[in-house]
């Protein structure tokens, strides 16, 4: 492709997702960076200092001395956003988890079923996406909530002599992330073993392999570029999460999501919302090129 | 080879989807070191009949016996067969020595490092063991595969087109190689193809199948010389076919056609009544010119070095074919002769 000269259509066509980035992405993080620079003010906006186009050079220069660390310093001085920092890591970590672990097998049995299921199957997969994700979320608390349908399931088949305490605690947040980012496992995971030369494992089993050895040696292997995809596409905005945690967590759940909204609308503190912003963003770049590096070596250079 | 059961025996084999046979009724047995060619055009059954036999498909009815035991209902991880696939099926994670390996287990490490060495050796690779398969050409990929097919010293080899993806030369060049390792090795290969000419020189006998059923089965030179029906006929190379009626049964010897240009004398390949339609084949090599024959009209002569082709026109406007020496008899084009053949050399199938 870059050795062929490149036509001014060519570079046209390429220029739609820059501006999208540039209009979408890289404007807005420029603002919250620079809003995670100011300091909170009782004004409107409610930050200083504002940069006054009209002031010209000595304008920016003064502008630019306002800035300062401060809110950068203040999330690493509070034990807070620490712990907030750590406890989404843990829960996207342990969510990403179960996902695979659950998102594996569901994906394998898609991929194995016979191929004019498959379609219906898919969708199946994709049908809760037709609900409100907010309402959905309720639904969860319908069910978790102590008289709530699990509850009375268990109690009636006896199972339990007490209602269980799940709502508002870590089990209802690992349950509510893991139910909502399960398509977004199962798809991509799907899409990959559905590509796998069924010969492959035709030749596996012709080779004196069980079933079993089958699937460990070659079905998962090769499966590995689409559990790291789904993984970073369930971990990366897992890290950010806030409706689950916010609906299903108690008050100890203490996420990153959580905190920058607390900052934004109860305390009002956009700039330490914003370095909170800023702060998940770097946190979630990490897995980003971890991700970029295990697709690269997915494709053929895997050990 | 009385006294030790066939290597393979398959009795009555059939697959059907839905309704529609794919492999139907398909009788055969395969004797020890045997290079077997299954033979038709795409879709013929073919494949479906390898996949029954290497356990990928589930037989409608009929059995499966190797070395006289029934393993019809085993899972292909029990039985003592491989197969190659005709896309290789390299496992792409894995080098060449782990995919030659694979099959290995069970084997202590260092007996299986030598029988992947020895294997490599085998396939003429050695050194190759460390690559990874998409490091490979088509031609070394394919001695992969057939090194990995042979690790566990099956009973039955199973080849799917093994040279449907390797281009022109080195198809040949390849042929030649795996009759060498079928020969030293002495297992029973059974290879799927749908070239004749690959079938005609790799196999000791060659089953023709046409839409699920297997239509005759001999040696490559007994299937060229006697097929049993036109469409055997045609599929082993060029042939003449002259519709007439059948004679009077002869007691044996060849029998008369009467056809539109006169009386010919052929082979029947089957019981046939007097008076029935038929065609007399004959090959292009088998026809000779002047004595008696057909009146014919040379229409076309062309140079091909090692021989000269005509094409010959019979009187109603249908065409012959003949191939012959070039030093054979001057027949320009437009020359008028007789061209006839030996009865031996024409067989009388149905029409």
């Amino acid at each position: 492709m870059s050795e062929k000269p490149r036509t001014l259509f060519d570079r046209l066509v390429r220029l739609p997702p820059f501006v999208w980035l540039a209009a979408f992405f890289l404007l807005p993080f420029a603002i919250t960076l620079k809003i995670s620079l100011s300091e909170p003010a009782t004004a409107i906006p409610p930050y200083l200092p504002v940069l006054d186009w009209r002031g010209g050079l000595d304008g920016w220069s003064s502008f630019l001395e306002a800035l300062n660390f401060d809110n950068y310093a203040t999330l690493s001085a509070d034990p807070l956003y620490r712990d907030a920092a750590l406890g989404s890591l843990g829960y996207a970590a342990l969510a990403s988890l179960i996902l695979v672990a659950l998102g594996t097998p569901l994906a394998y049995a898609l991929a194995r079923a016979p191929s004019r299921w498959q379609p219906l199957l898919v969708a199946l997969v994709v049908v809760p996406f037709w609900t409100s994700f907010l309402i959905r979320v309720y639904a969860w608390i319908a069910i978790l909530k102590p008289e709530g349908l699990l509850n009375l399931v268990l109690l009636r088949l006896g199972l339990i002599a007490e209602p269980l305490t799940i709502l508002n605690t870590d089990a209802a947040v690992i349950i509510g992330l893991v139910y909502a980012y399960l398509p977004f496992m199962v798809l991509p995971l799907y899409a990959v073993m559905n590509r796998l030369d069924p010969a492959l494992r035709e030749a596996a089993a012709d080779l004196g392999a069980t079933p079993t050895r089958v699937f460990w040696s070659v079905t998962l292997p090769l499966s590995l570029p689409g559990i790291a995809a789904g993984a970073a596409l369930c971990f990366i905005p897992m890290v950010g999460e806030f409706v689950i945690p916010d609906l299903l967590g108690g008050s100890e759940t203490l996420m990153l999501g959580r905190v920058l909204w607390t900052e934004f609308f109860s305390n009002r503190d956009w700039p330490l919302a914003s370095a909170v912003a800023v702060l998940i963003l770097a946190i979630v770049i990490g897995p980003v090129v971890l991700f970029r590096d295990s697709l690269r070596s997915g494709e053929g250079d895997a050990p | 080879m009385s006294g030790t059961p066939p290597r393979l025996e398959l009795d009555a084999l059939t697959k059907r989807f839905g309704a529609h046979p794919a492999v139907d009724s398909v009788t055969l047995a395969l004797e020890p070191g045997e290079f077997f060619c299954l033979l038709g055009p795409s879709g013929c059954g073919k494949s479906t009949l390898l996949r029954m036999i290497a356990g990928f498909e589930r037989p409608s009815s009929g059995r499966i016996r190797l070395g006289g035991r029934d393993i019809t209902g085993l899972p292909p991880h029990r039985r003592p067969v491989n197969m190659m696939f005709q896309s290789y099926a390299l496992f792409p994670h894995m080098r060449v020595a782990g995919n030659i390996a694979y099959g290995l287990k069970g084997m202590g490490r260092s007996e299986a490092a030598a029988r992947v060495a020895e294997l490599l050796r085998l396939v003429r690779l050695e050194g190759f063991g460390d690559r990874r398969p998409e490091t490979l050409s088509g031609g070394q990929r394919q001695r992969v595969a057939l090194a990995r097919a042979l690790a566990r010293e099956p009973e039955l080899l199973l080849l799917d087109e093994p040279l449907g993806a390797l281009d022109r030369g080195l198809r040949e060049e390849t042929q030649g190689e795996l009759r060498a390792v079928q020969r030293r090795l002495g297992t029973a290969f059974v290879v799927v193809t749908h070239d004749p000419e690959e079938a005609m020189m790799l196999a000791d006998r060659i089953g023709v199948m046409e839409a699920g059923r297997l239509v005759q089965v001999g040696p490559p030179a007994e299937l060229y010389r006697r097929p049993a029906n036109r469409f055997v006929a045609g599929l082993l190379g060029d042939v003449n076919l002259l519709p007439g009626r059948l004679g009077p049964d002869a007691a044996g010897g060849a029998r008369t056609v009467q056809t539109a240009h006169g009386q010919v004398r052929g082979i029947a390949a089957a019981a046939l009544a007097e008076g029935a339609a038929v065609v007399v084949a004959v090959r292009p090599e088998d026809l000779v010119f002047g004595g008696t024959g057909l009146p014919v009209t040379v229409a076309e002569a062309t140079f091909l070095g090692d021989r000269l082709r005509r094409t010959l026109r019979l009187p109603d406007g249908g065409i012959l074919r003949a191939s012959g020496r070039p030093a054979d008899a001057d027949l320009p084009p437009g020359s008028q002769t007789c061209a006839g053949f030996a009865a031996e050399a024409a067989v009388i199938l149905p029409a």
